[in-house]
């Protein structure tokens, strides 16, 4: 046996004792949470073990691929989603146990990069100037395909006639983050992202941040919703109860969400 | 550092290369030493794990393996276990997309191994497995380390079959490339770039090891000539 054999032996003896000694995973409530709560949730589950000594797991994706894997089978015992419509067709489905709760409303942001768009006029009529100076050269938003801010970023767009102009300039994000993240990298003239993320991100120091109105999207709401799911425990049931309470609530709002408007119909 | 991220991807690594190792030894021999029809069908199988994208592979485990699927429901009364979205599942989707990386290496050293030396050994009488563990496999050591190097290093590196048939779940299917892309989209490009570099370390160690072990037995076979 050469020596390189035996050190490379050594190597695979080490990584032995390095996976014996592994940390043992938290075996906390698992949670399935849209993208783009990323920021207020990481917040929520600090102080969640801060209150209770109770770690949780988080996962983020876009909300579409989490419903996704949860019908495929994913082990998740609690699942938040960026819009009500995923939620219902979980249920639907069978996956979910108990009522789902709308617990905040989401808020759409539309970034550019400094000097871009005029302050001072309404965001989507400034953008529609810009669009037709051909200003802008590419455009972020979340996949509508499985993304829920995505898709309300699709509406708003639509309903200012502005669709079919942005759509060859588009880069989708796989999901809210994804989008936000290439908001900051990619050289990017304009974005519609969450206000929470472009918020985390500090977006505001990179160009303009200006919020849109639900208004501007009405057939796609952003209503945050959460639900349990078949594969909870007790454990699971302590944490949807804290993300009902006013500590959480606070932390939503901290985080650019809105207070939520209506139950889900 | 997401220690638990890299004490998995490790675990992952290790487990295929001790699982599949045999299992390419024992093919990829096979198909050196045995003409028969469908070989050469037989061999493309092994090897379509390198062209098909791991989201293909990622796919039809999901399909064939998931919760709405009936083998998976069938494993799931049997075993109660699942084969997605959990380790064992990604210790079964590694074995496949690293079939071509454990066969094709020992194939070719197999083949290797000339016929003449083979009858050399039935005239001094000696049997199969004597043929295999005193003649074949120490002519064929090396395709067996460079299958055994590229096998670990290949599932150190995976990602997209992980992440479809893993999900992203911390302390069961968060393997190390997976916890990169998760703190980049966190915004946390410092954390993703020192695991990267890290993966990148143990990468290019082990495939080092690796060669280096192959030239040091060269140079001592060339000594001996």
């Amino acid at each position: 046996m050469t020596r390189l054999g035996r050190t490379f032996l050594l190597l695979l003896a080490s990584i032995g004792l390095l996976i014996g000694a592994e940390a043992s995973a938290a075996e906390g409530p698992l949670v399935a949470a849209a993208a783009s709560t990323r920021a207020a949730l990481e917040d929520v589950a600090a102080r969640y073990l801060e209150a209770t000594g109770e770690s949780v797991r988080l996962v983020f994706a876009s909300s579409g691929m989490l419903a996704q894997q949860i019908e495929n089978g994913a082990p998740f015992g609690l699942f938040l989603s960026a819009n009500g419509a995923y939620v219902t067709r979980l249920a639907n489905a069978g996956w979910t146990r108990g009522a789902p709760v709308v617990y905040a409303g989401g808020v759409l942001a539309l970034f550019t990069r400094h000097g871009l768009l005029d302050v001072n006029t309404k965001p989507l009529a400034a953008l529609r100037r810009a669009l037709t100076a051909g200003r802008i050269e590419r455009f972020v938003i979340a996949n509508p395909e499985h993304a829920p801010y995505g898709s309300a970023a699709r509406a708003a767009l639509g309903d200012a006639g502005l669709w079919e102009k942005v759509r060859p300039l588009l880069l989708l994000g796989a999901n809210a983050g994804q989008a936000v993240q290439y908001s900051i990298q990619a050289g990017v003239d304009a974005a519609l992202v969450p206000l929470s993320l472009a918020r985390a991100a500090a977006l505001a120091q990179l160009g303009d941040l200006q919020l849109l109105p639900a208004a501007s999207h009405p057939d796609m709401p952003l209503h945050q919703v959460m639900v349990m799911l078949q594969n909870s425990d007790v454990a699971t049931q302590r944490f949807f109860e804290y993300l009902q309470s006013t500590d959480a609530q606070a932390a939503f709002i901290h985080h650019g969400l809105k207070l939520p408007t209506l139950a889900l119909e | 550092m997401d220690w638990s991220a890299l004490s998995l991807s490790l675990e992952l690594a290790v487990w295929t290369l001790a699982l599949l190792l045999p299992v390419g030894i024992l093919i990829g021999r096979w198909l050196a030493r045995t003409e028969f029809r469908g070989r050469p069908l037989l061999q493309a199988i092994c090897a379509l794990p390198l062209v098909l994208p791991p989201t293909v592979v990622g796919y039809y485990l999901l399909t064939f393996m998931g919760a709405r699927s009936p083998l998976g429901t069938a494993i799931d009364a049997w075993f109660g276990l699942s084969l997605v979205f959990s380790f064992p599942g990604l210790v079964f989707a590694s074995l496949l997309v690293n079939l071509p990386f454990a066969v094709l290496p020992v194939q070719r050293a197999f083949e290797g191994v000339s016929q003449e030396l083979h009858d050399a050994a039935a005239c001094c009488g000696m049997n199969p497995w004597r043929v295999f563990a005193r003649i074949e496999m120490p002519l064929a050591w090396p395709g067996v380390l460079s299958a055994a190097v590229l096998t670990f290093g290949h599932t150190l590196g995976e990602f997209g079959v992980v992440l479809m048939v893993g999900g992203n779940i911390p302390g069961e299917t968060r393997t190390l490339s997976i916890a990169i892309f998760d703190r980049i989209q966190a915004f946390d490009p410092g954390a993703a770039g020192r695991m990267a570099a890290l993966l990148l370390l143990i990468s290019l160690v082990t495939v080092a090891l690796g060669y280096g072990a192959l030239e040091g037995r060269a140079r001592r076979g060339a000594g001996q000539g």
